[in-house]
């Protein structure tokens, strides 16, 4: 993924589940080695925007592109050499409940790499290191509480040394310190692997501490993308409801709902 | 509006005809792709193999012990069916002729299917239908491990192989049912009756129901997983999956049953 600028950018996405439009015409980049938050409130459309992202879901217009391919308009092989190149951890986990942890970890390099089978223990053992799960190899997912099973996915995400890692959800869920703890995983590894991180999240504080640029979605629109620092001296309406936590009916106005979505700051 | 009653009916008929080939149609398209990858598939080879073993030790040889009890009881009762009425024309040295074309011809075949159905076609849709539910297999899908290949691909090879080995299994177990009748309750010896059933099969019969064998095979592979891949969000959703799997296979075992027994029957081997 040798790109000048943007590694993902979307142009005008369109994205819906039946007859419903769930993005209506969203544009972003995201430039290499950043770590950008996805932030918005449950069913805003968030997961379906990181979804569109890794070519699970097909817009109805517009393009995305991942490395400077097009997904869209991608062959089944060039979307798998995309794939090959990231990671993503899902909300749940998603870990193959037949198989151990750490053969979870080491699904990828086992299907898609000729390393060797002692080598591919070796990674398996470093990447669960790196999230703390070393003495939890042999468990079943089922086994796993629900933190546990997030990081065991982020380090099958991290498996194939990918130049973009993709969480959903990383701390809903969980209790306030094992939270802290998976965004601290996060934040270290951004530092240790200077890899281009996208992190969807309800949860404001976490976004603040891990963000380079937030990205702020509501109801399918972008209606704000900036630093944090910008983002907290803003003093636009919509987006200091949702910093401030006030539920909607309190700010609700029609006219104000409707500017709010054509401007941005 | 007489005409209206006419009409709706075939207008109701039309429709589930309609969804009933889309619905074939999808299945055939599953099974073309998990046959494609078979031969061009990305997954390592070894691998690939690996899991179609397994999928063949758990379709295949799980399912022995129930198959043996289910075809020599069958056995028994065919004997015992048979001898009902062939004791009233004094012909009950035909009994091991009998059993021998009935077990090998349509019984084998069918209950082995049945029970594959029962064991292995709800375990594809329960299966695949909990991997949606969870995300797993977006999850492959982002890996680049292509899900049919993956999933579907071992277990269309396993049961293409499981399913005629099963049904000569159960061909034998069916006819050493039929013995037991045929020793105890008939003139045979052990050794007679299985010469009377050698000399009344021919190389057709065997072959006619290891034929069907494997398409039930497909049949079970594609409606199993083609169920699966369909299942919507929520756990109750796999329970659904499962259930539509069983039923479909079922009716489409029994409705290729019939036109294959039709086929054979009107090109001579009857
Ligand atoms: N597979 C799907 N089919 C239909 N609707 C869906 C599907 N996935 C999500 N949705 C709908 O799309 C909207 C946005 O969902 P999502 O992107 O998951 O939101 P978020 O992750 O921000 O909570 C929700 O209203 C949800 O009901
Ligand atoms: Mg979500």
């Amino acid at each position: 993924m040798d790109v000048d600028g943007p590694i993902i950018s979307g142009r005008d996405l369109r994205v819906q589940y039946g007859d419903r439009e769930i993005l209506h015409g969203v544009s972003f980049d995201v430039q290499p080695k950043e770590t950008i938050v996805i932030l918005g409130g449950s069913g805003s459309g968030k997961s379906t925007l990181l979804r569109t992202m890794v070519g699970l879901e097909k817009p109805t217009s517009g393009a995305v592109w991942v490395g400077g391919t097009n997904l869209a308009q991608a062959s089944a092989a060039e979307l798998d050499e995309v794939r090959k190149k990231i990671g993503l951890s899902f909300q749940g986990g998603a870990l193959i409940g037949s198989m151990t942890v750490g053969e979870n970890v080491a699904l990828p390099l086992r299907e898609l790499t000729n390393l060797e089978a002692s080598t591919i223990e070796v990674v398996v053992r470093i990447k669960l290191e790196q999230v703390g799960l070393i003495q939890f190899q042999d468990f079943m997912p089922s086994q796993l509480s629900g933190g546990m099973k997030k990081r065991a996915a982020l380090a099958r995400a991290m498996a194939m040394d990918p130049e973009i890692l993709f969480f959903d959800e990383p701390s809903a869920g969980l209790d306030p310190i094992v939270a802290a703890g998976i965004d601290s995983l996060i934040l270290n590894l951004k530092q240790a692997l200077a890899v281009t991180i996208v992190v969807v999240t309800h949860e404001l504080a976490s976004a603040f501490l891990i963000a380079d640029r937030i990205i702020v979605l509501d109801g399918g629109h972008i209606v704000a993308m900036a630093t944090t620092d910008e983002l907290r001296r803003s003093t636009h309406p919509r987006i200091q409801q949702f910093l401030n936590r006030v539920p909607d009916s309190e700010v609700s106005d029609d006219v104000d709902h409707l500017r709010l979505y054509t401007e941005r700051i | 509006m007489p005409r209206l009653s006419v009409v709706e009916p075939l207008s109701v008929i039309g429709g589930a005809v309609e969804r009933g080939l889309a619905y074939l149609g999808g299945v055939a398209q599953l099974l073309g792709r998990a046959f494609a990858h078979a031969f061009t598939s990305s997954l390592k080879r070894s691998l690939s193999y690996q899991r179609a073993c397994h999928q063949a030790m758990v379709i295949g040889v799980g399912a022995v012990p129930v198959i043996s009890f289910i075809t020599f009881f069958i056995g028994v009762i065919m004997a015992l069916q048979g001898a009902y009425e062939l004791k009233r024309f004094g012909a009950l040295h035909l009994i091991a002729d009998t059993v021998a074309i009935s077990i090998t011809r349509e019984l084998g075949p069918l209950v082995t299917a049945i029970v594959v159905i029962g064991r292995s076609g709800s375990a594809f849709a329960a299966e695949i239908g909990t991997m949606k539910v969870t995300e797993e297999l977006d999850a492959l899908e982002t890996m680049a491990l292509h899900p049919i290949g993956f999933l579907v691909t071992p277990k269309l090879l396993a049961m293409l192989v499981m399913m005629p080995c099963l049904t000569i299994w159960a061909d034998l177990m069916g006819v050493l049912g039929g013995s037991v009748f045929g020793v105890t309750g008939a003139d045979y010896t052990f050794g007679t009756y299985l010469s009377a059933t050698r000399d009344a099969l021919y190389m057709r019969d065997i072959i006619t129901g290891l034929v069907k064998s494997i398409v039930f095979g497909l049949v079970i592979t594609g409606v199993g997983c083609q169920e699966g891949f369909a299942t919507g969000a929520g756990s109750e959703e796999v329970g659904r999956s499962t259930t539509s799997a069983v039923v479909t296979s079922i009716f489409l075992v029994v409705l290729v049953d019939l036109v294959f027994t039709a086929i054979f029957y009107v090109t001579g081997g009857a």
